[in-house]
């Protein structure tokens, strides 16, 4: 054959691919990229440093939401009603096999471009970046949620690691956003070293996999790894694909602040604004639990083919290995973070473990959803939708959370517990707005938070049903059972300081009048964390969509 | 939803008579009536509960209202009535679906009833306002939520309703040791209910209605029967061909599967025990824990004692009910066979807090204390009632006598719903006025309040079991039919009577009894004011009105629980026939045996 006529093939068909296939459902990303570059450039010109930059941020953002949900609307197999017809991934692989996109995807990117916008309008109440630092802030937040949008696409091991690195860079300055604040510093630099530190096991033990497995491409991983797991592994092998796999958890558990490699989180989340802390505990949680299923998946779940059965079943031990891990993981974040949030005095520190502990509840239902992948794959596609759910309705919780965390500093100047007491005599609505944010926080009806749990506990208590992993999936029930009880406690203390404690004699400054901008913010957050929990057959639609990735 | 859906007739009276507290709450909770007025709102809270009252009344005696018309009570009909069934989260088939019959239908009325007297007994409450009456008329629609669910989701959800309202009303309006009894109040009912959501999932996953009859189907309300013909027999047909297992929360449906010869929730086992065995001890757990029964009675006497004194009425009427309607309604029916081989332990469980809670009452100092204590004695009653599986193959499957035991036990709910209120309301009309509880400080207040001592001392033999009031009849009941099962707890039970009048009569002697009144803050032993005698007296009246016409609540129980006894016996029979043929055909000789020794 002709190499000259091979490489014009090739060079066509890469064009084709990337303008007529990939583009097209990159736009959401490629609106962020605009936006970066214009919010850099408006700096230079005198005439537009008049433009707040979060303006432009938000028109940026708007766009990408708007690319995210036609993305996401013209996905077939959106089924309104929940009356049980398939869902459908419609998978389409872009760049030549770089990036996945499918329904996860567009569900994240909506998630993530629907965040931003409450995000940057959050910001833009509570004052935090001002003027000055507007375009920076807003560069590097898009910047981050960039790297996670590709976080959520990843297909290849070299994508892993470089949305990995693109979303976290960013985060590190965003903790040292307050400038000439000791413990702001002190975030940013033990972010950074842990960051690093993570990044680079993962990126070893991301070398070991491609090494052994002879491509970087998750898919075919999965599909080497089956034939070696068929034939038998030469000695040696299955211990270095396990210390990889390991490495690979250690830099994935960073992103998610699992137990044992949550460290930083308390620290950063206490040391930054309250509105990094919402960006972190949202975007990045959501996107790292995106990866944690693409990976996960990608690795011990074969593409659909003509030896889909074969491989699934050759990959039997690496799911049973995979869920050991994530179940372990699970369980100890969880209880580990319900503990530790218990002797907590500062409400960012308190929202931090309470970060951890949902990241436990998440793993869970990742847990279950490998566990199920192999025996039965509607109820595997079932706890994916779990996790998908949880993931959205976590998103409206947390950031009212920090919301609230944040105006109320912007009043009371404080953000300790206590400096919250006796907050009902004068602001009954903000406490009850907190009250509602905590208590779905909780899980208890008829609240977000409990519908998301109840879909990952269900999710859980069929994979006892139907999978091998009886007795772990057992322990994760009881585990997450306990859990919930013991969370009541912190949950609550926070409730009772604001509504049983007197206010404290020394207060001068009034807290933030429900009927006011930051009221309405405050309220337009907490509104759909009831609504979700009453009527959620809408987002749990748009959850199962998403869930049909895993078929 | 369509419009032609909402206008059905049987949606409007549940679904109003559920949210109506609720949407009243809401609208409270807008800032339209200024701070100052606190006296309106107390008087839109007293409507408002007024109003359900009347509903319930409308649904539940609908003779007072003229003939009946859809959508009302029929007495004498043992099935389900009043049914709503609308789609609510299709993607897991949950439903909001609601239905009363004569098991719930008096328990809603009780509800409502004591509500109004709650809400008449609030006016004192004079801190946050506001918010006292939107959280009592949250806590008003949970109550009511859980009696009507019909749909296992959505009566977790209304379970779960509750908690949070009641942790503020004592947390805030409560006596001095209020956090803590309101946290631990929350723990434990937490604690339970989480126990519960597993069982919950794990039927849920274990159930499949696909192997249920037409009949059953339409029964359960699962395909409506209202349908006209060929789209019934469709939906039907949808049902029974179904290649997957059709899972559902419909508690009905539930409990027609749990009856099935080869229920699969026998069939399928964890470490050796049944789904069935599992579920129903995670339900009991969750349930006695409300009901409470000893030992996990331990949040009760703190969380009555720091309560305000129309929330100790509210958990002593209606909450404590919850727990004893839960096992009538869900895990009797739902998990026959562990009801069966676990009846000595909800019996057990009756009979050591009957006797435990009569003998604390005994020892307490504090007179809310001794109620709160009558409390966990009077319930092991019911437990004890609803316990009694005594329709086993020594018995010939005689069903009388647990049916009744299961009617005392309603009975007794319902009768103590009355008379715990009553006590309660009476102890707090003391407290009111000299601001202590200590029994050895009380005595001679017959004296000073002559009409409220007359009526305390009404109520409190009505709590005491005086043949003529309502307590009785309840406890006689249940005493007799226990003597069928075990007479080692009949004993135990009727024994108890005495330590009731014991504790009943010495405290009526120590408080009313006496010379003088020689405690703190004498001077203020005013007479009874005309609101306090507008609750006492329709307490008294119904106290002794159910004791000489107890009728008058057997007509709505008896048919209901006689109906779920009469199947479950014929459950009973099916199950022990069953395995002695399969026995039978093992061992042919023994069998002839077996078959020679019965009478």
């Amino acid at each position: 054959m002709n190499p000259v006529f091979d490489l014009g093939t090739q060079l066509s068909g890469t064009i084709n691919d990337t303008l007529v296939v990939s583009l097209p459902h990159f736009r959401p990303e490629l609106s962020l990229a605009a936006t970066i570059v214009l919010l850099l450039l408006c700096r230079m010109l005198p005439v537009a440093r008049l433009l707040d930059s979060a303006l432009v941020a938000l028109g940026g953002v708007a766009c990408g939401l708007f690319f995210a949900w036609s993305d996401f609307r013209g996905m077939p197999g959106l089924d309104w009603s929940g009356s049980g017809a398939a869902a459908i991934s419609g998978r389409l692989e872009l760049f030549g096999g770089l990036l996945a996109f499918d329904s996860l995807t567009a569900y994240i990117r909506l998630l993530l471009m629907g965040f931003l916008v409450l995000f940057i309008l959050f910001t833009k109440v509570s004052g935090i970046p001002d003027r000055e630092d507007g375009a920076d802030f807003y560069s590097l937040v898009l910047g981050s949620t960039l790297g996670m949008c590709l976080m959520a696409s990843a297909n290849h091991i070299l994508m892993v690691f470089m949305a990995v690195e693109m979303a976290s860079v960013p985060s590190y300055a965003l903790a040292g956003l307050l400038k000439g604040r000791k413990t702001s510093s002190e975030a940013a630099l033990k972010y950074a070293v842990y960051g690093a530190g993570a990044a680079g096991i993962m990126l070893y033990g991301l070398s070991l996999l491609a090494g052994v497995l002879g491509t970087c491409h998750l898919p075919t991983m999965a599909k080497q790894l089956a034939q070696l797991a068929a034939t038998g592994m030469p000695g040696g092998t299955g211990l270095t694909l396990a210390i990889g796999g390991l490495m690979v958890t250690a830099g994935l558990a960073f992103k998610l602040s699992a137990v044992p490699f949550h460290f930083w989180c308390p620290d950063v989340f206490a040391g930054a604004a309250a509105e990094v802390g919402a960006f972190l505990s949202v975007a990045s949680k959501t996107a790292a639990v995106a990866l944690l299923l693409r990976v996960v998946y990608g690795i011990s779940v074969p593409a659909t083919g003509e030896s889909h059965g074969l491989e699934l079943a050759a990959l039997g031990e690496t799911r049973h290995f995979i869920t050991g891990v994530i179940a372990l993981m699970a369980v100890l974040t969880c209880t580990l973070g319900n503990l530790a949030a218990y002797g907590q005095t500062n409400m960012k520190r308190l929202l931090a473990y309470s970060t951890i502990a949902h990241a436990g509840y998440l793993m869970m239902g990742v847990a279950a959803a490998v566990a199920l992948a192999g025996h039965n794959p509607a109820a595997a596609r079932a706890a994916v939708s779990a996790v998908c759910f949880y993931l959205g309705t976590y998103l409206f919780m947390n950031l009212a959370a920090f919301a609230i965390v944040a105006l109320l500093r912007n009043s009371l100047r404080s953000e300790e517990i206590a400096s919250y007491a006796g907050l009902i005599r004068t602001n009954p609505g903000i406490v009850v707005a907190t009250g509602i944010v905590l208590v779905s926080l909780i899980g208890l009806p008829p609240l977000a938070g409990f519908v998301s749990k109840f879909l990952v506990f269900a999710s859980i208590m069929e994979a006892v049903t139907l999978s091998a992993e009886r007795p772990l999936m057992l322990i994760l029930l009881v585990v997450g059972g306990l859990n919930t009880v013991v969370s009541l406690f912190y949950y609550l203390r926070v409730l009772k300081v604001m509504a049983f404690d007197p206010p404290p004699a020394e207060r001068t400054a009034e807290a933030f009048p429900l009927v006011s901008i930051s009221g309405a913010l405050v309220t337009a957050l907490v509104v759909p964390v009831v609504t979700l929990g009453i009527f959620w057959s809408g987002l749990y639609a748009c959850a199962r969509l998403a869930g049909a990735f895993a078929s | 939803m369509t419009a032609s859906e909402l206008s059905q007739p049987a949606f409007w009276p549940l679904t109003l008579i559920l949210f109506l507290p609720a949407i009243v709450a809401a609208i409270l909770a807008l800032p339209l009536i200024p701070k100052a007025k606190d006296e309106s709102i107390r008087w839109i809270g007293l409507v408002a509960t007024i109003v359900v009252f009347v509903l319930s009344l409308w649904m539940g005696v609908p003779s007072l209202f003229g003939p009946l018309g859809p959508g009302q009570f029929e007495l004498g009909e043992p099935g389900m009535q009043a049914v709503v069934k609308q789609p609510w989260i299709s993607a897991f088939k949950i439903e909001y679906l609601l239905g009363v019959d004569g098991i719930s239908m008096p328990l809603v009325m009780l509800t409502t009833f004591l509500s109004v007297l709650a809400a008449a007994a609030s006016w004192p409450i004079t801190k946050h306002v506001r918010a006292y009456w939107i959280l009592f008329l949250l806590l008003e629609t949970g109550m009511i939520g859980v009696f009507v669910s019909l749909d296992f989701f959505l009566f977790y959800v209304f379970w779960e309703v509750m908690l949070l309202p009641m942790y503020f009303l004592i947390g805030i309006w409560g006596g001095p040791r209020r956090e803590y009894a309101a946290l631990k109040f929350f723990l434990y009912t937490l604690f339970g209910s989480v126990l519960m959501l597993l069982a919950i999932l794990m039927l849920y996953f274990a159930s499949d209605l696909t192997k249920l009859s037409r009949e059953q189907l339409v029964a359960a309300h699962v395909v409506s029967g209202t349908l006209g013909e060929p789209a019934l027999s469709e939906a039907v047909m949808a049902i029974q061909t179904s290649p997957t297992p059709l899972h559902t929360f419909n508690i009905l449906a539930l409990s027609h599967i749990g009856q099935l010869p080869e229920s699969p929730f026998a069939a399928m086992r964890f470490w050796g025990m049944s789904v069935e065995t599992w579920a129903f001890l995670l339900l009991l757990i969750g349930f006695v824990i409300k009901v409470p029964v000893v030992p996990v009675h331990t949040w009760l006497p703190d969380a009555h004692v720091e309560a305000p004194t129309p929330i100790s009425m509210i958990l002593a009427g209606v909450l404590l009910k919850l727990g004893g309607y839960g096992i009538l309604r869900i895990c009797y029916p739902i998990c026959p066979g562990a009801g069966l081989a676990l009846a000595w332990l909800v019996c057990g469980l009756g009979v050591v807090s009957m006797v435990y809670g009569a003998f604390a009452a005994l020892a307490q100092k504090d007179f809310k204390r001794m109620v709160a204590y009558s409390s966990v004695s009077h319930m092991g009653y019911v437990m004890l009632g609803l316990g009694v599986w005594s329709a086993v193959e020594g018995n010939l499957y005689q069903s009388d006598a647990w049916a009744q035991g299961v009617n005392g036990a309603m009975f007794q709910m319902l009768a103590h719903g009355i008379s715990s209120a009553g006590m309660f309301f009476m102890v707090g009309v003391l407290y009111d006025r000299v601001h202590h509880r200590n029994l050895e400080e009380f005595g001679g207040i017959f004296n000073r309040m002559p009409l409220y001592s007359s009526l305390a001392v009404a109520i409190f033999f009505a709590g005491l079991g005086l043949p003529g009031m309502c307590g009785f009849i309840g406890e006689v009941l249940v005493t007799l039919s226990s003597w069928n099962y075990s007479r080692l707890l009949a004993v135990c039970s009727a024994f108890t009577v005495i330590l009731t009048a014991a504790y009943i009569l010495w405290a009526i002697q120590r408080v009313y009894l006496g010379a003088e009144y020689k405690g703190p803050h004498g001077e203020d032993l005013t007479p009874m004011t005309r609101r306090e005698l507008a609750i006492a007296a329709p307490l008294v009246v119904l106290a002794i009105l159910f004791g000489v016409a107890p009728q008058l609540l057997f007509n709505y129980v008896t048919p209901t629980v006689n109906q779920q006894v009469e199947t479950l016996t014929a459950w009973t029979r099916s199950v022990h026939d069953g395995s002695r043929i399969e026995h039978a055909a093992s061992l042919p000789a023994s069998a002839s045996l077996s078959e020679g020794s019965r009478p």
